[in-house]
């Protein structure tokens, strides 16, 4: 029974794993470019929402149409001034510049919020819905409902939009897109805006469900990236299978041994992952170093 | 950096001779060394505040840090985030051998410096095994995963590191402004060590397997660089002079917790530094972890504050990266070639030295340059 | 004996077909080239041959060696050297420093000595001076002009000391007298034992250099012999109607 609550538990919250890790994909897909600043950007929303409704007692729901936007400008904000004038050694840079991004946003949500462990409060924080013996959580099923919507609308941007068309053509083959009119620029920076954007709203969900602190965005980076890497780039459906199953892996490994083990999971399927893949993080890049 | 004479004696017959390197006149650099070694010595007795000390302690084990980190990082282009991990196997290990072996608290807790040192590039055997088969970006990411899997094990391996608890230390029992002064001289002797292997590295035919890895490693490889050992011996040179210096932590500190010996920010500072001074040269680490650690110490003892360094380390890693990749030292060493490159050609109208020497071979090389 | 034979060898792209049953065979011991218009496959072959892509179908042999699919440091290993079209020097190292790297150190502990140390140093030095580039010794390779670049991977190869050299396109990017130079060093070597197969437009360098000839075409080999045989074979001169016959780049 514990065990079926776990899976439950997991399938649920790993429906906005999925969220958050929608806009990394996008980005590796897209940009070839790892943000790793996409677990403190997720934070940086959870404390967005949390500021909010300290001040004004909302739906923390409702915050969302003030974070998600702010995200998606700094979003693109970020690709115009950091990483297109990255001229050499584009990768490494970029991960490097998006780390100093990710210590730089830690930094300051530190300084401001200092270290103490908060949650966003939610009118319906303790409420569930119980079917026989297994618990559903108000707060995971609203948050689920909403990961669903937002991933929804995101695919329905791919693959039924002009703009989704010219971005899977650049994640395709960059050169024939720039070749054939696409701004690959402009792409670019709307698909970080996007992934961003889609963080603050994750981020959202994460405060609700999760005390968190700044420190919290080393977990979350290292979880989106398993989950990316195993869904594969710039696939949707892929991170949302991979979430599920990495936060299904995670709580019964929790229930069956201890919540600390459950926790390495993360980090040790990173490593698996990245050493048994010859292509390391991108698929696209043939030769493996030895 | 090679010399005139030797190039100049073993050029046998070609006609044309091998210009020298770009270097200050030895008179310079030897007196700077001169200038900056004496200081360093002297520097206790000059400034004896016990306060002052301390901000250099940390800066010279920084230097000692972030010279060996440079050594792997920096010349490869393997950045390794992550390097904090054989600094906190130093601290541990400094500190359960002092503690279970009983050690005498006093000099002899600095014979485990080297010990520590090599326990850590045992770790780093196996690490750098798993690790370095994969490309740069990769790697970067997997020391990250590394130092956070170690940072785990230490809080909850209780039994070995006290867990969240950590671990105390035994000091030296050495009285009052006196404490910090063999720590100084010791600290300063181990970072002179690793600039100086750092040097060394940098001349010797590994080190230039190294530098050429960073620079198209596939090349290196189909030249035949076994850029494999290359980069696991490199690898392992960096994680001795990291664990060196958790080792002078330890017993200076008095304390070791898991947060703090696998320590991102130790992580993110140390590329700080090294990028602000110039990655993959000799001084450039140490110019950045003296200025930069001195100035955080500094500013710890003024205003107390102690959360607002990672706010200030990143965002002057993001201005650094964004605006002065290179560093302080190329881009300066950039103005001196060019200055001397421009003294040259005016100097004389038929020059028998340097770039345009008179031989039909090197002159046609040049007049290739119109052919593009 | 033959010293490389590559078999029924095909490589796509996709939907571009590169090779499409490539069999040729190159002399030991001879100056060889290798021609062909644009797009058909030569450097696709140079490519496969020295491990930088692996065949779809097909077999490499070299001096009876099955060297199918082997890795560049495998084929390096093998006494084979090859240059790049487009360069890939060690851009932020010293053209002297690049030339070392290239130069092999036997032993383990050695290699912690100096670099400019050592009995490599003079060979070093000397294929600098080859190629005429000892006055840039201690410039930043990355600075070199694209011709002069080209030069400094010939000396990379020549350090090596290879019993075979790959050249692809040396001749672009280099002034004529400086080319000259080049093909007198080329037949030098050869004397010495070393084999070439150079990849070329330059119909002149090649006519006048090689002494054997392969041609080919949309990635198949059309033909091979001496050059004037192929200089004067209708079948070369179709192939190339249409299309350039540029002596440069």
């Amino acid at each position: 029974m514990l065990i079926t609550q776990a899976v439950i538990d997991g399938i649920l919250v790993g429906g906005f794993y999925a969220l958050m890790a929608a806009g990394l994909t996008l980005v590796f897909g897209v940009m070839d470019i790892v943000n790793f600043a996409q677990g403190a950007l997720v934070v940086m929303g959870a404390y967005l929402s949390y500021a909010i409704v300290s001040h004004v007692n909302i739906n923390p729901f409702l915050t969302l149409f003030v974070t998600v936007p702010a995200e998606a400008l700094l979003g693109v904000a970020v690709y115009y001034l950091l990483i297109k004038p990255i001229k050499r050694d584009r990768t490494v840079m970029s991960l490097l510049v998006m780390f100093a991004v990710a210590t730089l946003v830690e930094g300051a949500l530190d300084l401001i919020f200092t270290s103490n462990l908060v949650q966003i409060p939610t009118s319906f924080a303790t409420s569930s819905i119980q079917i026989g013996k297994l618990i559903f959580p108000t707060v995971y099923l609203y948050s689920f409902a909403l990961s669903a919507v937002l991933l929804g609308a995101l695919y329905l941007l791919l693959y039924r939009s002009r703009f989704g068309r010219s971005l899977r053509a650049s994640m395709q083959n960059p050169v024939a897109a720039r070749l054939i009119g696409i701004d690959t620029d402009r792409v670019s920076a709307l698909t970080l805006g996007i992934g961003v954007g889609l963080a603050a709203a994750g981020g959202m969900i994460f405060g609700t469900t999760n005390s968190f602190n700044a420190a919290s965005s080393y977990d979350l980076i290292s979880r989106l990236l398993v989950i990316v890497i195993l869904g594969g780039f710039g696939s949707i459906g892929g991170a949302l299978v991979a979430a599920m199953l990495m936060l299904v892996i995670q709580d019964v490994v929790a229930v069956v041994w201890s919540p600390v083990w459950g926790q390495t999971v993360f980090y040790v399927a990173l490593f698996v992952v990245l050493l048994l893949r010859p292509q390391g993080l991108f698929g696209k890049q043939g030769v493996r170093a030895q | 950096m090679s010399t005139a004479t030797s190039s100049a004696a073993t050029s046998g017959t070609a006609a044309s001779k091998v210009p020298p390197p770009y270097e200050l006149p030895a008179l310079v650099r030897f007196g700077a060394l001169a200038v900056v070694v004496a200081f360093a010595l002297l520097f206790p007795l000059i400034f004896p505040n016990p306060a002052v000390t301390t901000i250099a302690i940390f800066a010279l084990m920084f230097t000692l840090a972030v010279s060996g980190w440079n050594i792997f990082s920096g010349y490869s282009g393997y950045i390794a985030l992550g390097g904090a991990v054989f600094y906190g196997v130093g601290q541990y290990t400094s500190a359960l051998l002092i503690i279970h072996l009983n050690v005498t608290p006093g000099w002899a807790e600095f014979y485990l410096l080297p010990v520590a040192g090599i326990v850590a590039v045992v770790v780093s055997v196996p690490l750098g095994w798993l690790l370095l088969r994969v490309r740069k970006h990769t790697f970067i990411v997997l020391t990250i995963a590394s130092m956070f899997i170690f940072q785990l094990f230490a809080f909850n391996w209780r039994g070995l590191t006290g867990g969240s608890q950590g671990l105390t230390v035994p000091q030296p029992l050495w009285q009052g402004s006196y404490f910090n002064q063999p720590f100084y001289y010791v600290t300063l002797g181990a970072a002179a060590v690793a600039i100086a292997a750092s040097w060394s590295v940098r001349r010797s035919k590994f080190g230039l397997g190294l530098l050429a890895i960073r620079d198209d490693e596939d090349r290196a490889r189909s030249l035949g660089v076994n850029t494999r050992r290359t980069k696991l011996v490199g690898f392992a040179i960096s994680a001795f002079f990291l664990g060196m210096a958790g080792a002078i932590y330890a017993p200076f500190v008095g304390s070791v917790f898991p947060q703090f010996a696998f320590d991102p920010t130790f992580d993110l500072a140390m590329a700080v530094m090294a990028f602000t001074g110039g990655l993959g040269t000799i001084v450039g680490p140490a110019l950045g972890a003296v200025f930069i650690e001195s100035s955080q110490q500094y500013f710890q003892l003024q205003y107390g504050q102690d959360n607002v360094f990672l706010l200030i380390y990143g965002a002057l890693f993001v201005l650094v990266l964004r605006f002065l990749p290179d560093g302080i030292v190329p881009s300066l060493s950039r103005r001196w070639r060019e200055r001397v490159a421009a003294r040259a050609s005016a100097a004389a109208a038929p020059p028998t030295t340097g770039p345009t020497a008179a031989v039909p071979i090197s002159s046609a090389a040049e007049q290739g340059e119109l052919l593009k | 004996m033959s010293l490389l034979t590559v078999n029924e060898v095909r490589k796509s792209y996709g939907g571009v077909k590169a090779l499409g049953g490539c069999t040729m065979s190159f002399a030991d011991g001879a100056i060889n080239g290798l021609i062909g218009p644009n797009g058909s496959g030569k450097t696709t072959l140079f490519n496969v041959v020295t491990g930088y892509e692996k065949p779809d179908s097909g077999t490499v042999h070299f001096r009876g060696r099955d060297m199918t699919g082997a890795s560049p440091d495998q084929v390096f290993a093998a006494g084979i050297g090859r240059t790049f079209q487009l360069t890939r020097i060690f851009s932020k190292l010293s053209v002297l420093e690049n030339v070392h790297v290239a130069a092999q150190r036997k032993g383990t502990i050695s290699q912690l000595k100096s670099w400019t140390t050592g009995s490599e140093h003079e060979r070093a030095v000397e294929a600098l001076d080859f190629v005429g580039l000892t006055g840039l010794s201690r410039e930043p390779a990355g600075s070199l002009s694209y011709g002069q670049q080209k030069l400094l991977e010939f000396a990379f190869i020549m350090v090596a000391q290879p019993s075979v050299m790959l050249l692809d396109e040396p001749a672009g990017g280099v002034n004529p007298s400086l080319l000259k130079h080049l093909a007198g060093r080329i037949r030098a070597l050869n004397q010495e034992g070393v084999t070439f197969i150079i990849v070329e437009h330059d119909m002149e360098f090649v006519m006048g250099l090689c002494d054997q000839v392969s041609v080919m075409n949309n990635g198949t080999a059309l033909m091979e012999g001496p050059p004037d045989k192929v200089r004067s074979n209708p079948a070369v001169l179709e192939a190339y109607l249409g299309s350039d016959l540029t002596e440069d780049e």
